[in-house]
C-alpha cells in the first residue's frame, strides 16, 4: 500500500493542519494545459490531488463538472494521457498523494486489474468509483488491493450504519465524506452538521474523513474542519476558475494559485481563536 | 404443458434488516391466479417490514451476471426504500384492486389481440397483433406508471421525475401525476423535444414540467443523467418514475412484473384463439420494457421463440445505430450491468435510430442475459424497413403503428416472407403511430428526394 495518504496525515496533524485537496478533470480544458494546472494547484499549497478521468455520462456529478468532462473529451482526452500525466508529475518529483475519482465504466472498458495494474504504474496512490457503492464495491476494493492502490468509499449523511461499517473497513488512505444530498457543484453548499456522521466513521475506524461536495470558500473549510473533517476537497469551485478563464493561462493560473492559497490557509488553526483546528468533540458519540 | 421459469435468481434470500433471517421465495406457476404478482409464493414467513432504519436490499438484483446497483452513495437507500415498498406491496391486495380498477377502467385493459385480416396472406403464418397501442395513453407505458404512481402515493411522495425519449413515458407519467395530484416533471432530451412535439403538448396539456436537456447526445440517455441527478437531491420528496427495464435493481424487476399483464393477457388469448402456443412472441427493444413486458410468461414455454428487434438506424455497418445487444460490449450504464454501445475505453457512444423511444446506447440487464443464456434472440430492422412497415400496417390494416413498434412487424413481415417464421406469430404492437406523422412524412419526403429506397 502506498504510504503517502498515511505521511500526509501525520505531517499535518504535528502542525494542527487539515488537508486541502482540489479536484480538477484530467484534460480539462486541453490535455496540453493538465500538467500547468497541476503543477499551479501543488505549488499553490495542495496537500493532495483528487483528479477525475473525464466520462460521457458523469451522473453523480453537477453542471461544473459535466462541463468538465465535455471540454476534456472533445479535446481529445483518453485515460491512457491520464496515466502519462500523472507519471509525469511524479517524474518532476511531487510526492503528494494522488487519487483518481472514475465511473465504474471506465474501470470496466480496460477490465479491472488492468485498471488498477495501469494507475500503480503511474503513481496514483487511490481510486473512488463514483458509481459503485457499498453494494457493489467488492470487485473494485479486491482489485484495487491486489495492486496496491487505496480503495475510496463515500459515506453519506444518509448511509445506514451497517454501510458505514463497511465503508469504513474497506477505505484506504482516506474517507470521502459527502454532508448534503445531491450531485457536485457549488449551487448548494455542504452541510456543517455531520458530527455524528464523522463519530459514527471514527466508531469503526475508518480512515480520515475528508469532506467533499459544496465547499468553495474558505468558510466552508473551517467549518467542515471545526466539526472534525481531516480534510477538504474542493471540485467545482477549482474548475469554475478554470472554465472562466478558458484562453487566458496566466489568468487562469493566477485565480487558480490563489484560491488554492486561500482554501489551504483555512486549514490551519485559526490564530484568533487559538483552537486546534482539527480538534474534534471526543466522547463516545450514541450511535444514530 | 408449461415449465417453471428457469430462471436461478428466482430462488431469492429474503432477509429483513434486523435479525438475518433468511426466506426463501420461489416462482411458482399459479393457473388461472389473479392478481399481477399471482406467480410469487413466499415459502416462509417473516417479511421485515418497510422502512426501518439498517434496511438494505433484500435481493442482488442479479439477472445472471447482469444488473446490479451501480448508484451513487447518496441513492441507495432510496432505492432499498423503493424495493422494500414493492416487495411488500406485491403481496398487498388492497393495493392490487387498486392497480387492477385503475387498469381496467382508466386505462383499458384487457388490450385486444388482433389477428391481421391482410398482413401476411398467402405466407402460411398467421399474424397477430397484441394491441397495446389501443391502451389509454397510447402504449404499453401507461400499465407500469399507474403502478408506479400507485407505489409513490405508498411512499409519501409528493412529486415525481421521468425521463422520456420518445415521449409515450412522459405523457403516461404526466397522465398518472394530473390523476393522483403528484408534482410532474419530465427530463427530456432537446433533440427528442423536437421530433416528437405532439407528445410535448400532451404532457404540458396535463400539467406536467417538461425540461429540455441540452448536454451531450440531448437525447434518452442525457435524460436519464438528468433525472438521477434531480433524484440525488430530491429523493426525500420524490419518486424517480423510471420508465423501463433498465437502471438500477429494483426498476428491472418492477417494471417488468408491471409489464407482465402484457404476456399474461396475451398467452391466455391465443390459446383461447387457436388452441396453442404462438411460435414466435415478437417485440422491439429500445430500453426493453414491452419486450420484457410479453416475453416473460412465454420465458417457460420452450416452444416458444422471442425476438427482440432493435434499431440498426442507418444499417449496422454505418456505426449509425441503436442495436446495442447486436453491436455493444457488457458495460455498466444508468445503475446496472448489461450490454452497452461504446468505444474501447468505456466511453459511451451515440446510439442512432429514427425512432426516438429505441435510440438508446444502453439496454435492461434482464435481455443482456435471456440473450446470454439464449433463451431470447436479437435482430435487427433499419429507419427504412422500419418506415416501410409502418406503411404496410397502415394500408394494409387501417392500424397507425408506433415507429417503435413498426420495427418489430418490419423484422416479423422479412422473415414471414421469408417462410423464415412458423404458423403462429405474435407481434407485440406496443404503441400507436400518432406521434410519429410529420417525421415519417418528412423522412419518406427526403428519401424520395433522394432516390431513396422505394
Amino acid at each position: 500500500m502506498s504510504e503517502r495518504y498515511a505521511k500526509m496525515f501525520s505531517a499535518l496533524a504535528a502542525k494542527g493542519e487539515a488537508a486541502f485537496i482540489p479536484f480538477v478533470v484530467l484534460g480539462d480544458p486541453h490535455p496540453q494545459l493538465s500538467m500547468g494546472i497541476l503543477e499551479c494547484l501543488v505549488e499553490s499549497g495542495a496537500d493532495a490531488l483528487e483528479l477525475g478521468i473525464p466520462f460521457s455520462d458523469p451522473v453523480a456529478d453537477g453542471p461544473t463538472i459535466q462541463a468538465a468532462d465535455v471540454r476534456a473529451l472533445a479535446a481529445g482526452m483518453k485515460p491512457s494521457m491520464a496515466w502519462e500525466l500523472i507519471a509525469g508529475l511524479r517524474d518532476r518529483g511531487h510526492d503528494l498523494p494522488v487519487g483518481l475519482l472514475v465511473y465504474a465504466n471506465l474501470v470496466e472498458g480496460p477490465g479491472r486489474d488492468r485498471f488498477y495494474e495501469a494507475a500503480r504504474e503511474a503513481g496514483v496512490d487511490s481510486v473512488l468509483v463514483a458509481d459503485a457503492p457499498t453494494l457493489e464495491a467488492k470487485p473494485y476494493v479486491l482489485s484495487a488491493c491486489r495492486h496496491s492502490i487505496e480503495p475510496v468509499l463515500i459515506a453519506a449523511p444518509n448511509t445506514p450504519r451497517r454501510h458505514l461499517e463497511t465503508i469504513a473497513r474497506w477505505s484506504g488512505g482516506y474517507t470521502y465524506v459527502v454532508t448534503r444530498t445531491g450531485v457536485t457543484g457549488v449551487e448548494r453548499e455542504a452541510d456543517f452538521r455531520h458530527q455524528g456522521l464523522l463519530e459514527s466513521l471514527q466508531d469503526f475506524c475508518a480512515p480520515p474523513p475528508v469532506v467533499g461536495f459544496g465547499i468553495s470558500t474558505p468558510e466552508h473549510v473551517r467549518a467542515a474542519v471545526s466539526a472534525g473533517a481531516k480534510g477538504v476537497i474542493a471540485g467545482s469551485a477549482v474548475v469554475r476558475r478554470i472554465e472562466g478563464n478558458l484562453g487566458q493561462k496566466e489568468k487562469m493560473f493566477q485565480e487558480l494559485g490563489r484560491f488554492v492559497a486561500a482554501m489551504k490557509e483555512a486549514t490551519r488553526p485559526s490564530p484568533l481563536r487559538g483552537d486546534g483546528a482539527v480538534a474534534r468533540g471526543h466522547g463516545a458519540g450514541a450511535p444514530r | 404443458m408449461r415449465f417453471p421459469y428457469p430462471y436461478p435468481h428466482f430462488c431469492i434470500f429474503f432477509s429483513d434488516g434486523r435479525n438475518d433471517d433468511h426466506l426463501l421465495v420461489r416462482s411458482i406457476p399459479e393457473p388461472g391466479g389473479r392478481g399481477y404478482f399471482g406467480e410469487w409464493r413466499i415459502l416462509s414467513m417473516g417479511v421485515g417490514g418497510g422502512a426501518c432504519e439498517e434496511s438494505f436490499m433484500r435481493q442482488s438484483g442479479r439477472f445472471g451476471e447482469f444488473g446490479g446497483v451501480f448508484v451513487p452513495q447518496i441513492l441507495v437507500p432510496a432505492l432499498e426504500e423503493l424495493e422494500a415498498a414493492f416487495l411488500d406491496l406485491r403481496e398487498d391486495l388492497v393495493f392490487h384492486d387498486e392497480l387492477d380498477e385503475l387498469l381496467a377502467n382508466y386505462a383499458g385493459r384487457p388490450t385486444p389481440l388482433y389477428r391481421c385480416r391482410n398482413l401476411g396472406a398467402g405466407t402460411g403464418t398467421t399474424l397477430y397483433l397484441k394491441r397495446e397501442d389501443l391502451l389509454h395513453g397510447g402504449a404499453h407505458k401507461t400499465n407500469q406508471v399507474l403502478a408506479q404512481a400507485l407505489l409513490a402515493k405508498r411512499l409519501g411522495k409528493k412529486r415525481v421525475i421521468a425521463e422520456t425519449g420518445a415521449g409515450q413515458h412522459g405523457v403516461a407519467t404526466a397522465m398518472a401525476g394530473a390523476l393522483m395530484g403528484l408534482e410532474t416533471r419530465i427530463y427530456m432530451g432537446a433533440k427528442d423535444r423536437e421530433r416528437q412535439k405532439p407528445n410535448v403538448q400532451r404532457m404540458e396539456l396535463m400539467g406536467a414540467e417538461v425540461v429540455a436537456v441540452q448536454a451531450g447526445t440531448a437525447t434518452l440517455k442525457e435524460a436519464i443523467n438528468e433525472a438521477l441527478r434531480d433524484w440525488a437531491g430530491s429523493f426525500e420528496s420524490t419518486h424517480y418514475l423510471l420508465g423501463t427495464v433498465a437502471g438500477p435493481h429494483p426498476y428491472p424487476l418492477m417494471v417488468r412484473e408491471f409489464q407482465r399483464v402484457i404476456g399474461r393477457e396475451a398467452r391466455e388469448q391465443i390459446l383461447r384463439a387457436e388452441e396453442r402456443l404462438p411460435g414466435a412472441v415478437i417485440a422491439c427493444v429500445g430500453g426493453g420494457s414491452n419486450a420484457m413486458g410479453i416475453f416473460t410468461d412465454f420465458v417457460g414455454d420452450p416452444g416458444v421463440r422471442l425476438i427482440g428487434v432493435e434499431p440498426a438506424g442507418r444499417g449496422l455497418e454505418s456505426g449509425l445505430d441503436g442495436a446495442t445487444l447486436g453491436r455493444g460490449a457488457i458495460g455498466i450504464i444508468h445503475g446496472s450491468r448489461s450490454y452497452v454501445l461504446q468505444d474501447p475505453e468505456g466511453q459511451i457512444r451515440e446510439s442512432h435510430s429514427l425512432s426516438a423511444g429505441l435510440d438508446y446506447p444502453g439496454v435492461g440487464p434482464e435481455h443482456a442475459h435471456l440473450k446470454s443464456i439464449g433463451r431470447a434472440e436479437y435482430v435487427s430492422v433499419t429507419d427504412a424497413e422500419a418506415v416501410d412497415a409502418f406503411f404496410r400496417l397502415s394500408r394494409e390494416e387501417g392500424i397507425l403503428p408506433a415507429l417503435e413498434s413498426a420495427h418489430a412487424l418490419a423484422w416479423a413481415l422479412k422473415a414471414m416472407e421469408a417462410g423464415a417464421l412458423p404458423h403462429l406469430v405474435i407481434v407485440n404492437l406496443s404503441g400507436r403511430g400518432d406521434k410519429d406523422l410529420e417525421q415519417i412524412l418528412r423522412y419518406r419526403g427526403e428519401s424520395r428526394e433522394g432516390g431513396g429506397h422505394e
